[in-house]
């Protein structure tokens, strides 16, 4: 593996984190930095945000502009920094619930307007910094603390819900495979207009123990025997789908992107 | 100062004449979301914003709005929101972030009839404790309060200064009236080269701190991208930026968000007296209802009764101190608000107790009317 200067984008007096043992947020966000630093991006013009909830603490531990909102909101404060300094490379970092619960409407608008900024989205099935509660992807009879009795409610697949709604680019990977992870998220932040990835990510603590995976290695062989490569899924029916991680690049394309239409219209009304 | 082309009075209205400042006072982003009565403010900005190089952007609801708001003045620019009642409710978790990051920022909020969609096209001035504690937890407000369209361009231009200078949102609290009325305003803009440039560092990175709790005003919020690279978070924060859970550091934060606007009184407080020197009775009144109080006023004096009118522009922090010194030799205060008794609670706390507060107060939806005024003034 390629060798990244990991403490120059660590803020290592923040470390240790607060993510719990077996949680697969830091591999994610390993993998965003490795994809960050392969792409030569420098600290000073990255611009991180984040909503509430356990991937909302991502940004506090690494050395760039930084900024950890209210929840579900991520995606709209980082419209407005990127509208107001186009020069900036925005990273959103969200969750499940941030990302597709309280911040849903955000996720699909910002991907209907094609912005150039990059959203990552680690989907743990659970509200895990709150304790457990379920989520809009928790799966259909899976146990939270407020589906003790099992979920009762159909989850979303939100790389599919991103890509009907708009962007130019949207992939989903795991933890589990973090080299391919890396390689999308390079694609994702290289890509002009709206990206998105979503990060499987194994929360141990909060979804596992309640759910018959014993374990973050159990939950990792978890990730593995269920995910599926997109052309391998391809020649699959819905039935042998159930329950599978569809992964790979999902929508690759190029629309014309927000601010590029936007500078047209400044330059016509004579503002450029 | 006088100048070679000085600008001409213009017909318009409140809410275009906030559109104007906020171009002027160097405004070059805006987000926003439909709502009457603001929507114009939206309008005019969407024509206006393109043509100077800034960025208008509709989205797709009122917290997105105030979200991006914030967002752009984290990477510098001077942005506007606008919005009425039921959309100023749905910002307010976003003001509260914006007043514990100490991001500068303008709400301009015309306020129709409430509660819930209530009067969506008719004036009210309920919405002024909101403006105060709309937020959860205790933080710093400052809102300001036109009276006339020229006033909503003064203003406006006001906020976005007072903002800058103590980073923290400031809020134009409009009433319908005020933003759809059409009359004549002078509107002289500000030299941009007198504008300061609030957001300029005055350390190296290295010693940069985003965050001093002490001191008259905060340090300059560094735009991000600058070089300066630091933390944003809504969680209680050190003067470095990072979250802290120490409760020493807690306190001492949450104390010094609220002195930042109380030790700047003398910057904030403005008003306007008519009157006062000979006045028995004592008029309070901002926005509209100010309007119909100089107009009760007038015939009052040309009656020969002894009535002054205490208008503040700015009603957030609540200039106590003032009002008490304005109604010292008065028989009787009387607060005329378009809501069922909020200033005037601040009124009653201002006088405590040493002058009788006797209220006029209308909701559903019509102005008070000069007439009103004149006939509750024969029963005070």
């Amino acid at each position: 593996m390629r060798e990244v200067p990991y403490e120059s984008y660590l803020r290592t007096s923040r470390i240790p984190h607060i993510w719990c043992p077996g949680c697969g947020h830091g591999i994610a966000l390993k993998a965003m930095v490795r994809a960050i630093d392969q792409l030569g991006w420098k600290h000073d013009e990255i611009a991180m945000v984040s909503g509430i909830g356990c991937s909302g603490r991502a940004p506090g531990y690494v050395d760039f502009n930084t900024l950890h909102t209210t929840h579900g909101r991520a995606i709209a404060f980082a419209t407005g920094l990127k509208l107001a300094n186009p020069s900036l490379k925005v990273i959103v970092v969200t969750g499940d619930g941030d990302g597709i619960a309280i911040g849903g409407n955000h996720l699909i608008h910002a991907a209907r307007r094609n912005l150039d900024i990059n959203v990552v989205l680690f989907n743990n099935y659970i509200y895990g910094m709150t304790g457990g509660q379920v989520s809009p992807t928790t799966p259909l009879g899976c146990t939270a603390t407020t589906a003790p009795f099992g979920n009762y409610e159909h989850p979303f697949n939100i790389a599919e819900l991103v890509a009907a709604a708009g962007g130019n680019f949207v992939a989903r990977g795991t933890v589990y495979q973090p080299v391919e992870l890396e390689r999308l998220l390079v694609k994702a932040f290289e890509k002009k207009g709206f990206s998105f990835v979503e990060a499987m990510s194994p929360c141990p603590t909060a979804y596992g123990r309640r759910n018959k995976l014993k374990g973050p290695v159990a939950m990792m062989y978890d990730l593995k025997e269920r995910s599926v490569p997109l052309a391998k899924a391809r020649n699959l029916d819905e039935a042998e789908l159930e329950g599978k991680i569809v992964t790979g690049v999902l929508l690759d394309r190029d629309k014309e992107e927000y601010i590029e239409i936007y500078r047209k219209l400044t330059a016509r009304m004579g503002g450029a | 100062m006088e100048t070679g082309n000085r600008p001409a009075p213009r017909l318009l209205t409140g809410n275009e004449a906030v559109a104007h400042a906020a171009i002027d006072a160097g405004v070059r982003f805006f987000a926003g979301y439909p709502i009457t009565p603001s929507s114009e403010i939206a309008e005019s900005l969407s024509v206006m914003l393109p043509k100077v190089g800034g960025v208008f952007i509709q989205m797709e609801d009122e917290i997105a709005a105030m979200s991006a708001v914030i967002g752009a003045a984290i990477a510098g620019a001077k942005a506007l929101t606008a919005t009425s009642g039921p959309g100023f409710s749905l910002k307010q978790e976003a003001i509260g972030f914006a007043c514990v990051t100490e991001v500068p920022c303008v709400i301009a909020n015309v306020m129709r009839g409430g509660p819930s969609t209530g009067l969506p096209t008719l004036p009210a001035q309920g919405d002024v404790m909101q403006a105060r504690w709309g937020t959860h937890g205790d933080h710093p407000a400052v809102a300001l309060c036109p009276e006339r369209v020229s006033e909503a361009y003064t203003l406006t231009l006001r906020a976005f200064d007072l903002s800058e200078r103590l980073r923290t949102p400031v809020i134009l609290l409009m009433d319908e009236v005020i933003g759809h009325v059409t009359e004549k305003a002078l509107l002289v803009p500000p030299d941009p080269a007198a504008l300061p440039d609030l957001r300029a560092p005055v350390s190296p990175p290295a010693e940069y701190r985003p965050y001093r709790y002490s001191g008259q005003v905060p340090p300059p919020l560094v735009p991000f991208g600058r070089g300066y690279r630091y933390h944003v978070t809504g969680l209680l924060h050190d003067e470095t930026g990072f979250p802290s859970n120490d409760t020493r550091n807690a306190d001492r934060q949450v104390r010094w968000l609220m002195d930042k606007v109380e030790q700047n009184r003398r910057l904030l407080t403005d008003f306007e007296l008519v009157d006062v020197e000979d006045a028995d009775v004592l008029l309070f009144a901002y926005g509209a209802s100010a309007r119909s109080a100089k107009a009760a006023l007038r015939i009052a004096r040309s009656q020969g009764r002894k009535v002054g009118l205490f208008r503040p522009r700015t009603i957030w922090p609540f200039p106590y101190g003032e009002l008490a010194a304005a109604a010292h030799n008065v028989r009787a205060v009387v607060p005329i608000e378009m809501n069922l008794g909020q200033l005037s609670q601040e009124v009653s706390l201002a006088v405590c107790g040493k002058v009788p507060v006797k209220p006029l107060f209308k909701v559903g939806g019509e102005p008070v009317a000069p007439d009103e005024v004149l006939s509750f003034l024969e029963g005070v």
